[in-house]
Protein backbone atom coordinates (compact mmCIF):
# COMPACT_ATOMS: atom_id res chain seq x y z
CA UNK A 1 0.00 0.00 0.00
CA UNK A 2 1.25 3.44 -0.99
CA UNK A 3 0.80 6.90 0.61
CA UNK A 4 -2.36 8.52 -0.52
CA UNK A 5 -2.88 12.76 -0.45
CA UNK A 6 -6.01 14.59 -0.66
CA UNK A 7 -5.47 17.28 -3.19
CA UNK A 8 -8.74 18.57 -3.74
CA UNK A 9 -11.67 19.73 -2.01
CA UNK A 10 -15.06 20.96 -2.67
CA UNK A 11 -18.53 21.11 -1.02
CA UNK A 12 -22.06 23.23 -1.46
CA UNK A 13 -23.66 25.30 0.74
CA UNK A 14 -25.70 22.69 2.91
CA UNK A 15 -29.58 23.49 3.56
CA UNK A 16 -33.11 23.90 1.99
CA UNK A 17 -31.97 23.99 -1.56
CA UNK A 18 -35.00 24.03 -3.19
CA UNK A 19 -33.60 25.30 -6.99
CA UNK A 20 -30.85 22.99 -7.34
CA UNK A 21 -31.49 19.07 -8.73
CA UNK A 22 -29.79 16.30 -6.62
CA UNK A 23 -26.88 15.60 -10.12
CA UNK A 24 -26.20 19.61 -9.41
CA UNK A 25 -25.47 19.28 -6.14
CA UNK A 26 -23.16 16.93 -6.58
CA UNK A 27 -21.71 18.57 -9.71
CA UNK A 28 -21.14 21.89 -8.03
CA UNK A 29 -19.61 20.01 -5.35
CA UNK A 30 -17.18 18.04 -7.33
CA UNK A 31 -16.12 20.94 -10.17
CA UNK A 32 -15.02 23.17 -6.85
CA UNK A 33 -12.60 20.22 -5.65
CA UNK A 34 -11.09 20.25 -9.47
CA UNK A 35 -10.84 23.98 -8.89
CA UNK A 36 -9.06 23.60 -5.51
CA UNK A 37 -6.78 20.57 -6.58
CA UNK A 38 -6.09 22.74 -9.82
CA UNK A 39 -5.84 19.85 -11.91
CA UNK A 40 -8.34 17.88 -14.25
CA UNK A 41 -6.87 13.69 -14.25
CA UNK A 42 -9.62 11.79 -12.77
CA UNK A 43 -9.49 7.83 -12.80
CA UNK A 44 -12.26 6.62 -10.93
CA UNK A 45 -15.04 7.85 -8.47
CA UNK A 46 -17.22 6.62 -5.44
CA UNK A 47 -20.57 8.09 -4.36
CA UNK A 48 -21.92 8.20 -0.83
CA UNK A 49 -25.37 8.35 -1.22
CA UNK A 50 -27.89 6.59 1.58
CA UNK A 51 -30.79 6.88 -0.18
CA UNK A 52 -31.56 8.62 -3.44
CA UNK A 53 -34.42 5.95 -4.22
CA UNK A 54 -36.09 7.24 -1.10
CA UNK A 55 -35.18 10.92 -1.09
CA UNK A 56 -35.69 11.62 -4.95
CA UNK A 57 -36.84 8.06 -6.59
CA UNK A 58 -33.26 7.91 -8.07
CA UNK A 59 -30.88 4.92 -8.21
CA UNK A 60 -27.95 4.49 -10.39
CA UNK A 61 -26.75 7.66 -9.05
CA UNK A 62 -23.28 6.64 -9.99
CA UNK A 63 -23.92 6.50 -13.66
CA UNK A 64 -26.29 9.81 -13.50
CA UNK A 65 -23.35 11.85 -11.74
CA UNK A 66 -20.38 10.57 -13.84
CA UNK A 67 -22.92 11.28 -16.92
CA UNK A 68 -23.60 15.27 -15.46
CA UNK A 69 -20.12 15.72 -13.89
CA UNK A 70 -18.72 15.19 -17.87
CA UNK A 71 -16.62 12.22 -17.13
CA UNK A 72 -17.80 9.14 -18.98
CA UNK A 73 -16.33 6.41 -19.75
CA UNK A 74 -14.78 6.40 -16.02
CA UNK A 75 -16.11 3.74 -13.70
CA UNK A 76 -18.41 5.25 -11.15
CA UNK A 77 -19.81 3.59 -8.11
CA UNK A 78 -22.17 4.76 -5.30
CA UNK A 79 -21.63 3.32 -1.89
CA UNK A 80 -24.30 3.16 0.90
CA UNK A 81 -23.64 2.38 4.86
CA UNK A 82 -26.73 4.38 5.71
CA UNK A 83 -25.52 8.43 7.69
CA UNK A 84 -21.88 6.25 6.86
CA UNK A 85 -21.76 6.59 3.22
CA UNK A 86 -19.45 9.22 2.69
CA UNK A 87 -17.12 8.10 4.58
CA UNK A 88 -17.32 4.40 3.09
CA UNK A 89 -16.89 6.37 -0.49
CA UNK A 90 -13.74 8.13 1.19
CA UNK A 91 -12.28 4.94 2.41
CA UNK A 92 -13.30 3.22 -0.72
CA UNK A 93 -10.98 6.06 -3.15
CA UNK A 94 -8.72 5.45 -0.85
CA UNK A 95 -8.05 1.85 -0.79
CA UNK A 96 -8.31 2.33 -5.40
CA UNK A 97 -5.26 4.95 -5.23
CA UNK A 98 -3.28 2.99 -2.13
CA UNK A 99 -3.67 -0.02 -3.96
CA UNK A 100 -2.11 1.53 -7.37
CA UNK A 101 -5.03 0.80 -9.69
CA UNK A 102 -5.58 4.52 -9.84
CA UNK A 103 -3.69 7.64 -9.61
CA UNK A 104 -6.34 10.07 -9.11
CA UNK A 105 -9.86 9.00 -7.69
CA UNK A 106 -13.11 10.99 -6.28
CA UNK A 107 -14.80 10.25 -3.11
CA UNK A 108 -17.96 12.46 -3.71
CA UNK A 109 -21.38 12.39 -0.95
CA UNK A 110 -24.34 13.78 -1.79
CA UNK A 111 -27.94 13.82 -0.57
CA UNK A 112 -31.37 15.51 -1.55
CA UNK A 113 -33.49 15.51 1.44
CA UNK A 114 -36.46 18.33 1.37
CA UNK A 115 -38.01 17.60 -2.41
CA UNK A 116 -41.09 16.75 0.17
CA UNK A 117 -40.22 12.63 1.07
CA UNK A 118 -41.45 10.90 4.26
CA UNK A 119 -37.83 11.86 5.69
CA UNK A 120 -38.56 10.00 9.13
CA UNK A 121 -39.51 7.04 7.57
CA UNK A 122 -36.45 7.18 4.80
CA UNK A 123 -33.95 7.67 7.66
CA UNK A 124 -35.35 4.73 9.65
CA UNK A 125 -34.19 2.38 6.79
CA UNK A 126 -31.38 2.91 8.35
CA UNK A 127 -32.58 0.57 11.56
CA UNK A 128 -33.97 -2.70 11.65
CA UNK A 129 -37.03 -2.55 9.68
CA UNK A 130 -38.56 -5.81 11.55
CA UNK A 131 -37.68 -5.62 14.54
CA UNK A 132 -37.40 -1.46 15.58
CA UNK A 133 -39.06 0.25 13.06
CA UNK A 134 -41.71 -1.64 13.16
CA UNK A 135 -42.85 -0.85 16.39
CA UNK A 136 -43.13 3.20 15.45
CA UNK A 137 -39.31 4.00 16.77
CA UNK A 138 -37.72 6.78 14.45
CA UNK A 139 -34.15 8.26 14.78
CA UNK A 140 -34.16 10.83 17.62
CA UNK A 141 -36.13 8.07 19.32
CA UNK A 142 -33.02 5.26 18.99
CA UNK A 143 -30.79 7.89 20.24
CA UNK A 144 -33.37 9.42 22.71
CA UNK A 145 -33.03 5.44 24.20
CA UNK A 146 -29.11 5.71 24.63
CA UNK A 147 -29.78 9.22 25.94
CA UNK A 148 -31.44 8.00 28.92
CA UNK A 149 -29.34 5.16 29.32
CA UNK A 150 -26.32 7.28 29.53
CA UNK A 151 -27.94 9.89 31.83
CA UNK A 152 -29.10 6.88 33.81
CA UNK A 153 -25.58 5.31 33.84
CA UNK A 154 -23.61 8.56 34.22
CA UNK A 155 -25.70 10.85 35.55
CA UNK A 156 -24.98 12.91 32.24
CA UNK A 157 -27.29 16.00 32.61
CA UNK A 158 -29.96 17.34 30.27
CA UNK A 159 -27.88 20.73 30.34
CA UNK A 160 -24.87 18.96 29.44
CA UNK A 161 -26.30 17.39 26.12
CA UNK A 162 -27.31 20.76 25.25
CA UNK A 163 -23.87 22.53 25.36
CA UNK A 164 -22.91 19.99 22.32
CA UNK A 165 -25.33 21.85 20.41
CA UNK A 166 -24.73 25.64 21.23
CA UNK A 167 -20.79 24.57 20.87
CA UNK A 168 -21.53 23.22 17.52
CA UNK A 169 -23.40 26.41 16.45
CA UNK A 170 -20.59 28.69 17.56
CA UNK A 171 -18.36 26.88 15.39
CA UNK A 172 -21.13 26.60 12.57
CA UNK A 173 -21.51 30.53 13.02
CA UNK A 174 -17.94 30.95 11.43
CA UNK A 175 -18.74 28.60 8.38
CA UNK A 176 -20.08 30.42 5.25
CA UNK A 177 -21.48 27.36 4.33
CA UNK A 178 -23.63 25.87 7.46
CA UNK A 179 -27.34 25.29 6.95
CA UNK A 180 -27.71 27.60 10.44
CA UNK A 181 -24.48 30.01 10.95
CA UNK A 182 -25.62 31.06 14.12
CA UNK A 183 -25.10 31.08 18.11
CA UNK A 184 -27.53 29.41 20.17
CA UNK A 185 -28.58 29.04 24.00
CA UNK A 186 -28.30 26.16 26.12
CA UNK A 187 -31.96 28.08 27.29
CA UNK A 188 -33.00 27.73 23.83
CA UNK A 189 -32.10 24.15 23.08
CA UNK A 190 -34.25 23.51 26.56
CA UNK A 191 -36.99 25.66 25.39
CA UNK A 192 -37.55 23.43 21.88
CA UNK A 193 -39.97 21.32 20.96
CA UNK A 194 -39.56 17.52 22.03
CA UNK A 195 -38.76 15.11 19.44
CA UNK A 196 -38.31 11.91 21.35
CA UNK A 197 -37.63 12.47 25.27
CA UNK A 198 -35.26 13.54 26.16
CA UNK A 199 -33.91 14.59 23.19
CA UNK A 200 -35.46 18.13 21.67
CA UNK A 201 -35.44 19.35 18.36
CA UNK A 202 -32.06 21.83 19.01
CA UNK A 203 -30.70 18.39 19.78
CA UNK A 204 -30.95 17.13 16.71
CA UNK A 205 -29.04 17.63 13.04
CA UNK A 206 -31.47 19.09 10.15
CA UNK A 207 -32.86 17.77 7.09
CA UNK A 208 -30.35 19.13 4.17
CA UNK A 209 -29.73 19.00 0.61
CA UNK A 210 -26.00 19.28 0.01
CA UNK A 211 -22.75 17.22 -1.30
CA UNK A 212 -19.27 17.51 -0.62
CA UNK A 213 -16.21 15.78 -2.82
CA UNK A 214 -12.50 14.90 -1.94
CA UNK A 215 -10.25 14.02 -4.81
CA UNK A 216 -7.42 11.93 -3.47
CA UNK A 217 -4.16 10.91 -5.51
CA UNK A 218 -0.80 8.76 -5.25
CA UNK A 219 2.36 10.80 -3.61
CA UNK A 220 3.40 11.61 -7.81
CA UNK A 221 0.59 13.56 -8.49
CA UNK A 222 -0.08 15.13 -5.42
CA UNK A 223 3.39 17.11 -5.82
CA UNK A 224 2.26 17.84 -9.10
CA UNK A 225 -0.67 19.64 -7.58
CA UNK A 226 -0.35 23.16 -6.78
CA UNK A 227 -1.33 25.61 -4.28
CA UNK A 228 -1.77 24.21 -0.97
CA UNK A 229 0.26 22.41 1.79
CA UNK A 230 0.11 18.68 0.93
CA UNK A 231 -2.41 16.72 3.58
CA UNK A 232 -1.64 13.16 3.97
CA UNK A 233 -4.13 10.24 4.62
CA UNK A 234 -2.67 8.03 7.43
CA UNK A 235 -5.22 6.08 8.45
CA UNK A 236 -8.62 4.47 6.68
CA UNK A 237 -11.00 2.03 8.95
CA UNK A 238 -14.67 1.09 8.80
CA UNK A 239 -15.96 -1.58 11.32
CA UNK A 240 -19.37 -3.44 11.73
CA UNK A 241 -21.63 -3.95 14.29
CA UNK A 242 -25.07 -5.27 15.28
CA UNK A 243 -27.92 -3.76 13.55
CA UNK A 244 -30.37 -2.92 16.51
CA UNK A 245 -29.73 -0.85 19.03
CA UNK A 246 -31.55 -3.31 21.49
CA UNK A 247 -28.78 -6.11 21.06
CA UNK A 248 -25.68 -4.16 22.31
CA UNK A 249 -24.35 -5.41 25.57
CA UNK A 250 -23.57 -1.45 26.78
CA UNK A 251 -26.41 0.86 24.84
CA UNK A 252 -23.92 3.69 26.31
CA UNK A 253 -21.14 2.54 24.50
CA UNK A 254 -20.34 2.41 20.58
CA UNK A 255 -18.23 -0.42 20.25
CA UNK A 256 -17.80 0.03 16.02
CA UNK A 257 -16.19 3.59 16.46
CA UNK A 258 -14.60 2.19 19.36
CA UNK A 259 -13.33 -0.85 16.99
CA UNK A 260 -12.80 1.98 13.63
CA UNK A 261 -10.30 4.33 16.16
CA UNK A 262 -8.29 1.54 17.76
CA UNK A 263 -7.25 0.58 14.15
CA UNK A 264 -7.03 3.79 12.66
CA UNK A 265 -4.61 4.52 15.93
CA UNK A 266 -2.81 1.88 14.71
CA UNK A 267 -2.03 2.68 11.43
CA UNK A 268 -1.44 5.92 11.66
CA UNK A 269 1.35 5.10 14.81
CA UNK A 270 -0.50 7.77 17.45
CA UNK A 271 -2.55 8.06 20.59
CA UNK A 272 -5.82 9.96 20.48
CA UNK A 273 -4.17 12.55 22.67
CA UNK A 274 -2.15 13.55 19.62
CA UNK A 275 -5.05 14.47 17.40
CA UNK A 276 -5.16 18.23 16.88
CA UNK A 277 -8.88 18.83 15.25
CA UNK A 278 -11.55 16.42 15.11
CA UNK A 279 -14.87 15.99 13.03
CA UNK A 280 -17.47 13.55 14.65
CA UNK A 281 -20.77 12.60 13.17
CA UNK A 282 -22.91 14.32 16.10
CA UNK A 283 -26.27 13.66 13.96
CA UNK A 284 -27.94 14.01 17.90
CA UNK A 285 -26.22 15.73 20.87
CA UNK A 286 -25.86 12.45 22.76
CA UNK A 287 -23.75 11.07 19.81
CA UNK A 288 -20.95 13.67 19.92
CA UNK A 289 -20.66 12.49 23.86
CA UNK A 290 -21.10 8.48 23.03
CA UNK A 291 -18.50 9.31 20.15
CA UNK A 292 -15.71 10.82 22.57
CA UNK A 293 -15.47 8.14 24.50
CA UNK A 294 -15.58 5.50 21.65
CA UNK A 295 -12.59 7.47 20.72
CA UNK A 296 -10.93 7.39 24.01
CA UNK A 297 -10.67 11.07 24.22
CA UNK A 298 -12.67 10.31 27.73
CA UNK A 299 -13.13 7.41 30.12
CA UNK A 300 -16.68 6.52 29.66
CA UNK A 301 -18.82 8.52 31.49
CA UNK A 302 -16.32 11.67 31.26
CA UNK A 303 -16.61 13.15 28.05
CA UNK A 304 -19.98 15.50 28.98
CA UNK A 305 -17.71 17.23 31.47
CA UNK A 306 -15.01 17.80 28.97
CA UNK A 307 -17.88 19.55 26.84
CA UNK A 308 -19.12 21.60 29.56
CA UNK A 309 -15.05 22.65 30.92
CA UNK A 310 -15.06 23.69 26.73
CA UNK A 311 -12.45 21.45 26.43
CA UNK A 312 -13.95 20.41 23.00
CA UNK A 313 -14.47 24.01 21.67
CA UNK A 314 -12.14 26.21 19.43
CA UNK A 315 -9.26 27.16 21.92
CA UNK A 316 -10.04 24.06 24.21
CA UNK A 317 -7.49 21.46 24.36
CA UNK A 318 -9.73 19.19 21.79
CA UNK A 319 -11.52 21.16 19.34
CA UNK A 320 -14.31 19.09 17.70
CA UNK A 321 -16.59 19.91 14.81
CA UNK A 322 -15.06 23.15 14.28
CA UNK A 323 -17.28 23.04 10.68
CA UNK A 324 -20.44 23.21 12.81
CA UNK A 325 -20.85 19.56 12.63
CA UNK A 326 -24.03 17.83 11.71
CA UNK A 327 -25.79 20.43 13.88
CA UNK A 328 -25.30 23.37 12.25
CA UNK A 329 -23.61 23.11 9.07
CA UNK A 330 -26.42 20.46 8.27
CA UNK A 331 -27.09 16.81 7.77
CA UNK A 332 -27.24 15.47 4.13
CA UNK A 333 -26.41 11.77 5.23
CA UNK A 334 -24.45 10.67 2.17
CA UNK A 335 -22.66 13.79 2.12
CA UNK A 336 -21.97 14.32 5.67
CA UNK A 337 -18.60 11.94 6.17
CA UNK A 338 -17.19 13.85 3.05
CA UNK A 339 -17.97 17.38 4.60
CA UNK A 340 -15.93 16.20 7.49
CA UNK A 341 -12.87 14.96 5.33
CA UNK A 342 -13.23 18.72 3.55
CA UNK A 343 -13.05 20.40 6.79
CA UNK A 344 -10.30 18.45 8.01
CA UNK A 345 -8.18 18.93 5.14
CA UNK A 346 -8.88 22.82 5.48
CA UNK A 347 -7.87 22.97 8.98
CA UNK A 348 -4.87 21.12 8.14
CA UNK A 349 -3.57 23.32 5.24
CA UNK A 350 -4.03 26.33 7.92
CA UNK A 351 -7.41 27.84 5.43
CA UNK A 352 -9.71 27.78 8.50
CA UNK A 353 -9.80 31.74 8.67
CA UNK A 354 -11.71 32.35 11.95
CA UNK A 355 -12.12 28.87 12.84
CA UNK A 356 -8.16 27.80 12.55
CA UNK A 357 -6.96 25.52 15.38
CA UNK A 358 -3.98 26.99 15.49
CA UNK A 359 -0.83 24.47 14.54
CA UNK A 360 -3.58 21.85 13.56
CA UNK A 361 -1.38 18.84 12.31
CA UNK A 362 -3.74 15.63 12.54
CA UNK A 363 -7.27 15.42 12.38
CA UNK A 364 -9.11 12.99 12.89
CA UNK A 365 -12.97 12.08 10.99
CA UNK A 366 -15.24 9.75 12.33
CA UNK A 367 -18.86 9.23 10.38
CA UNK A 368 -21.43 6.73 11.26
CA UNK A 369 -24.64 4.57 10.01
CA UNK A 370 -27.61 4.40 11.94
CA UNK A 371 -26.98 3.45 15.58
CA UNK A 372 -23.54 3.13 15.13
CA UNK A 373 -23.75 -0.52 13.21
CA UNK A 374 -21.43 1.30 10.50
CA UNK A 375 -18.47 3.52 11.74
CA UNK A 376 -15.56 4.89 9.70
CA UNK A 377 -12.49 6.77 10.91
CA UNK A 378 -10.09 8.62 8.61
CA UNK A 379 -6.76 10.28 9.86
CA UNK A 380 -5.09 12.83 8.08
CA UNK A 381 -1.66 14.36 8.97
CA UNK A 382 -1.03 18.03 7.41
CA UNK A 383 2.35 19.70 6.27
CA UNK A 384 1.65 22.90 6.70
CA UNK B 1 -46.41 -3.78 4.35
CA UNK B 2 -47.10 -6.35 2.03
CA UNK B 3 -48.69 -9.32 3.29
CA UNK B 4 -45.45 -11.84 2.52
CA UNK B 5 -43.36 -9.97 4.56
CA UNK B 6 -45.58 -9.57 7.41
CA UNK B 7 -46.52 -13.41 7.43
CA UNK B 8 -42.94 -14.46 7.74
CA UNK B 9 -42.65 -12.51 10.86
CA UNK B 10 -46.01 -14.43 12.48
CA UNK B 11 -44.20 -16.74 14.66
CA UNK B 12 -42.08 -13.72 16.48
CA UNK B 13 -45.04 -11.00 16.91
CA UNK B 14 -47.49 -13.34 17.72
CA UNK B 15 -45.97 -15.98 19.85
CA UNK B 16 -42.20 -14.71 20.89
CA UNK B 17 -40.53 -17.62 19.46
CA UNK B 18 -36.67 -17.47 19.46
CA UNK B 19 -34.36 -20.33 18.92
CA UNK B 20 -31.61 -21.57 21.29
CA UNK B 21 -27.88 -22.32 20.53
CA UNK B 22 -27.22 -25.80 20.82
CA UNK B 23 -23.59 -25.14 21.19
CA UNK B 24 -23.43 -21.93 23.73
CA UNK B 25 -26.86 -21.56 24.58
CA UNK B 26 -27.86 -18.43 23.34
CA UNK B 27 -31.01 -17.62 22.84
CA UNK B 28 -31.56 -15.65 19.37
CA UNK B 29 -34.59 -13.66 18.68
CA UNK B 30 -35.48 -13.35 15.78
CA UNK B 31 -33.48 -16.91 14.90
CA UNK B 32 -30.59 -16.64 12.87
CA UNK B 33 -29.29 -19.32 10.76
CA UNK B 34 -25.93 -18.92 12.64
CA UNK B 35 -25.20 -18.13 16.59
CA UNK B 36 -22.84 -15.24 16.27
CA UNK B 37 -21.33 -16.21 19.25
CA UNK B 38 -20.10 -19.55 18.41
CA UNK B 39 -21.02 -20.12 14.61
CA UNK B 40 -22.51 -23.11 15.15
CA UNK B 41 -25.39 -23.93 13.14
CA UNK B 42 -27.55 -26.50 15.12
CA UNK B 43 -30.76 -24.56 17.37
CA UNK B 44 -33.95 -25.93 19.25
CA UNK B 45 -37.02 -23.67 19.47
CA UNK B 46 -37.91 -22.02 22.67
CA UNK B 47 -40.71 -19.84 23.56
CA UNK B 48 -39.65 -16.27 25.09
CA UNK B 49 -41.24 -15.78 28.88
CA UNK B 50 -43.38 -12.74 28.73
CA UNK B 51 -41.56 -10.96 31.26
CA UNK B 52 -38.63 -8.80 31.71
CA UNK B 53 -37.60 -5.02 32.95
CA UNK B 54 -37.12 -2.30 30.95
CA UNK B 55 -33.35 -1.12 30.64
CA UNK B 56 -34.51 2.37 28.55
CA UNK B 57 -37.00 4.39 27.16
CA UNK B 58 -38.20 7.45 25.24
CA UNK B 59 -41.55 9.23 24.30
CA UNK B 60 -41.71 9.62 20.59
CA UNK B 61 -43.44 13.02 19.86
CA UNK B 62 -42.97 13.40 15.74
CA UNK B 63 -43.22 9.65 14.86
CA UNK B 64 -43.49 7.82 11.45
CA UNK B 65 -46.30 8.93 8.98
CA UNK B 66 -47.89 5.36 9.74
CA UNK B 67 -47.91 6.23 13.80
CA UNK B 68 -49.13 9.75 12.86
CA UNK B 69 -52.49 9.00 15.11
CA UNK B 70 -50.30 7.47 17.92
CA UNK B 71 -47.78 10.31 19.30
CA UNK B 72 -46.94 10.92 21.93
CA UNK B 73 -46.52 6.69 22.76
CA UNK B 74 -43.72 5.19 24.71
CA UNK B 75 -41.23 3.57 23.35
CA UNK B 76 -38.66 1.22 25.59
CA UNK B 77 -36.27 -1.69 25.25
CA UNK B 78 -37.30 -4.29 27.38
CA UNK B 79 -34.83 -7.02 28.61
CA UNK B 80 -36.87 -10.71 29.18
CA UNK B 81 -35.97 -12.92 31.43
CA UNK B 82 -34.11 -15.40 28.76
CA UNK B 83 -31.53 -12.34 28.05
CA UNK B 84 -33.03 -11.43 25.02
CA UNK B 85 -33.59 -7.63 24.55
CA UNK B 86 -36.11 -6.08 22.39
CA UNK B 87 -37.27 -2.56 21.29
CA UNK B 88 -41.45 -2.43 21.82
CA UNK B 89 -43.85 0.37 23.02
CA UNK B 90 -44.94 0.43 26.59
CA UNK B 91 -48.45 1.09 26.58
CA UNK B 92 -51.50 1.71 29.37
CA UNK B 93 -49.70 3.74 31.72
CA UNK B 94 -48.00 7.21 31.74
CA UNK B 95 -44.04 8.31 30.87
CA UNK B 96 -44.25 9.64 34.95
CA UNK B 97 -44.48 5.80 35.85
CA UNK B 98 -41.58 4.37 33.97
CA UNK B 99 -38.27 3.47 35.70
CA UNK B 100 -35.26 1.72 34.42
CA UNK B 101 -35.39 -1.77 35.76
CA UNK B 102 -39.20 -1.38 36.16
CA UNK B 103 -40.99 -5.10 35.52
CA UNK B 104 -42.89 -5.04 32.20
CA UNK B 105 -44.88 -8.42 30.40
CA UNK B 106 -45.29 -8.60 26.84
CA UNK B 107 -48.75 -8.70 25.86
CA UNK B 108 -50.50 -9.10 21.70
CA UNK B 109 -51.43 -5.61 20.49
CA UNK B 110 -52.43 -4.49 17.50
CA UNK B 111 -48.96 -1.97 16.06
CA UNK B 112 -50.28 -0.14 13.26
CA UNK B 113 -52.85 -0.11 10.19
CA UNK B 114 -51.59 -0.01 6.67
CA UNK B 115 -54.44 1.62 4.31
CA UNK B 116 -53.22 1.04 1.47
CA UNK B 117 -52.69 -3.19 1.87
CA UNK B 118 -55.59 -2.88 4.62
CA UNK B 119 -53.03 -5.56 6.52
CA UNK B 120 -54.18 -4.78 10.30
CA UNK B 121 -50.54 -5.72 11.97
CA UNK B 122 -50.29 -7.21 15.08
CA UNK B 123 -47.45 -7.74 17.40
CA UNK B 124 -45.68 -7.67 21.18
CA UNK B 125 -45.92 -4.53 23.13
CA UNK B 126 -44.99 -3.91 27.39
CA UNK B 127 -47.27 -3.13 29.85
CA UNK B 128 -46.00 -2.37 33.38
CA UNK B 129 -46.18 -5.08 35.75
CA UNK B 130 -48.43 -3.59 38.81
CA UNK B 131 -48.50 -5.60 42.46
Amino acid sequence: MRDVYVIGIGMTHFGELWDTSFRDLFVEAALEAFGDANMDRLDSMYIGCMSGGLFVGQEHVGALLADYLGRVPIPTTRVETACASGGAAVRQAYLEVASGMSEVVLAGGVEKMTDSADVTAALATAADQEYEVYQGVTFPGLYALMARAHMHTYHTTREQLALVAVKNHHHGAMNSKTQFPFEITVEQVLASSMVADPLRLLDCSPVSDGAAAVILASEEVAKQAKGHPLVRVVASTQATGAMALHTRTDLTRLDTVEHSAQVAYQQAGITPDQVDVTEVHDCFTIAEICVMEALGYAEPGRAAALVEAGETRLGGSMPINTSGGLKSKGHPVGASGVAQVVELTIQLRREGGTRQVEGARIGLAQNMGGTGASSTVHILEGQA
Amino acid sequence: MKSPQYTREIPQRYRLEAEKCRQCGKVHFPPRLICDACQSQEFEQVILSRAGRILTWTVIHVPPTNFDLEAPYIIAIVELEEGVRLTCQVVDCDPEELAVDAPVEMVFRRIQEDSQADIIQYGYKAVLSRP
